[in-house]
């Protein structure tokens, strides 16, 4: 067959990848409620998962989609479409398809035309990923259920524990906003954006927090993380125009 | 009750890994079958240059990410996020605030199945707002990539993590002193670390907090 980036054909196996991906949700999802009704757990509690778990995903995705938009210059449309659906973060499978094209001495924006060189990229991105995905089937029982025992143990420092591994976590990530802010002293306040995002997003959430308990705004404790999002990723607009420099 | 608690969590590893297998041999037999319908082969010494420059530090960063995130994300979470994708930026955050709001535990059955409903919500919008935007990529391109709306885009991490972190340190102030503390520092002080090897450092300060919390939690100041 006449290979084109978006060749029907393509759309059409990408199409039926993403609905079998798709459905993988929706069989955990529909398992998952019913053990919490099992449970006990009520159900306008589920209810509030589910809407603000949706709400929050929102910005989150838009910015997935940015990511698809940008490499369909070279790869056409259904390849990042699969990537981007399934596994990877749109960090990993920018650099993945810029070091498989790189490798095929082509610039980002072309767009390929040899399937040989096609195909490559899909390798190099499937395999260069692929270690979680292989591995998650064998290993995670194990941890898991070893990880349930040793909190079971001890109720008081699996909570702890719990905190702990989250604020492990944002820790790093805190960091990694301070990442460039040694810039100021060579002229550059660019490294300050991501610090200043940072800080109205916290205070954001500070708002809504105080809001929902002394004000007794309810819908304010389910919606605060997405609203702290939108207004941090908004003010990175004036903030970018006032610091400059790209990121 | 212990009985079927046993059954419920046997149930998800059964059917996560089943769906995680298939998925996987999927995945793999994509390009397979694009060099059969094509008739091409991968061009062997790029695909060799390509994975070089890809596959040691993001093989490396998954295996390190599974041990890190398991706990985090519950079983069920786990089984469909490896899939999904998008874990630090969009389905841990996720379920984090997610379990957070219903006050339960990651470690409990119950943090178990909403983390599972929290992240197979997300998986199933993010697939859906992907897919309106293949569809209507026309006219959304200019919108997406308009210079103006880049800057937001840019910076949905510092946006996400500065609303999360108020949430756990003024949950956990004592113990965000010092993880906090070594973070700033090795991100400002040493170059290398930066939006490309965070992926690194979340696992290190997951040790270095839980390794914290020991001592104070042994000392009784937790």
């Amino acid at each position: 067959m006449d290979f084109s980036v978006n060749s029907p054909v393509l759309f059409v196996i990408v199409g039926a990848i993403i609905a079998l991906v798709l459905g993988q949700s929706i069989f955990f999802l529909v398992k998952a409620a019913k053990r919490a009704k099992e449970l006990g757990i009520a159900s306008s509690t589920v209810k509030k998962t589910i809407s603000s778990s949706a709400i929050f995903t929102i910005a989150p995705a838009v910015a997935v989609l940015v990511g698809v938009v940008a490499l369909s210059k070279s790869l056409g449309l259904a390849l990042p479409w699969l990537r981007l659906s399934v596994i990877g973060s749109i960090t990993y499978e920018t650099v993945a398809a810029g070091n498989a094209l790189e490798a095929a001495g082509m610039g980002a924006g072309t767009t390929i035309t040899d399937p040989s060189v096609y195909i490559t990229v899909a390798w190099v991105m499937t395999i260069g990923i692929a270690a979680g995905l292989i591995l998650v089937p064998f290993v995670t029982k194990k941890l898991q259920s070893g990880l349930m025992k040793v909190t079971m143990k001890d109720k008081k420092w699996g909570e702890i524990f719990n905190n702990a591994m989250f604020l492990g976590m944002i820790s790093a990530f805190l960091g990694y906003v301070f990442c460039d802010v040694g810039l100021v002293f060579k002229g550059d306040t660019s490294g300050l954006i991501p610090v200043c995002v940072m800080f109205v997003s916290a205070i954001v959430m500070a708002i809504c927090g105080l809001g929902a308990t002394k004000l007794k705004i309810r819908w304010l404790t389910d919606y605060a993380l997405p609203i702290s999002l939108i207004c941090g990723m908004a003010s990175a607009i004036p903030f970018t125009a006032l610091l400059g420099g790209a990121m | 009750m212990k009985n079927t608690e046993r059954s419920y969590m046997e149930s998800v590893h059964f059917y996560g890994r089943t769906w995680g297998i298939i998925v996987a041999l999927v995945l793999i037999g994509f390009p397979i079958a694009l060099s059969l319908i094509f008739g091409a082969m991968p061009d062997f010494k790029m695909l060799l240059k390509g994975l070089f420059a890809t596959a040691p530090m993001y093989w490396a960063v998954g295996i390190v990410e599974i041990f890190t995130y398991v706990p985090m994300l519950g079983a069920g979470g786990t089984y469909l996020s490896f899939v999904t994708g998008n874990i630090s930026n969009l389905k841990l955050p996720c379920a984090i605030d997610a379990m957070e709001r219903a006050k339960v535990k990651a470690s409990s059955e119950e943090g178990e199945v909403i983390s599972t409903i929290a992240i197979a919500v997300s998986s199933i919008v993010t697939t859906l707002i992907i897919l309106v935007g293949v569809i209507c990529i026309v006219p959304l391109t200019p919108i997406l990539e308009s210079p103006v709306l880049e800057p937001a885009f840019n910076m949905i991490l510092p946006a996400l993590f500065g609303g999360l972190a108020v949430v756990f340190i003024s949950k956990n102030a004592k113990l965000s002193v010092a993880p906090i503390i070594l973070m700033l520092a090795l991100f400002i002080f040493v170059p290398a670390l930066n939006a490309s090897t965070v992926g690194i450092m979340v696992p290190v300060g997951v040790l270095f907090t839980v390794a914290v919390a020991r001592i104070l939690y042994k000392k009784g100041a937790l």
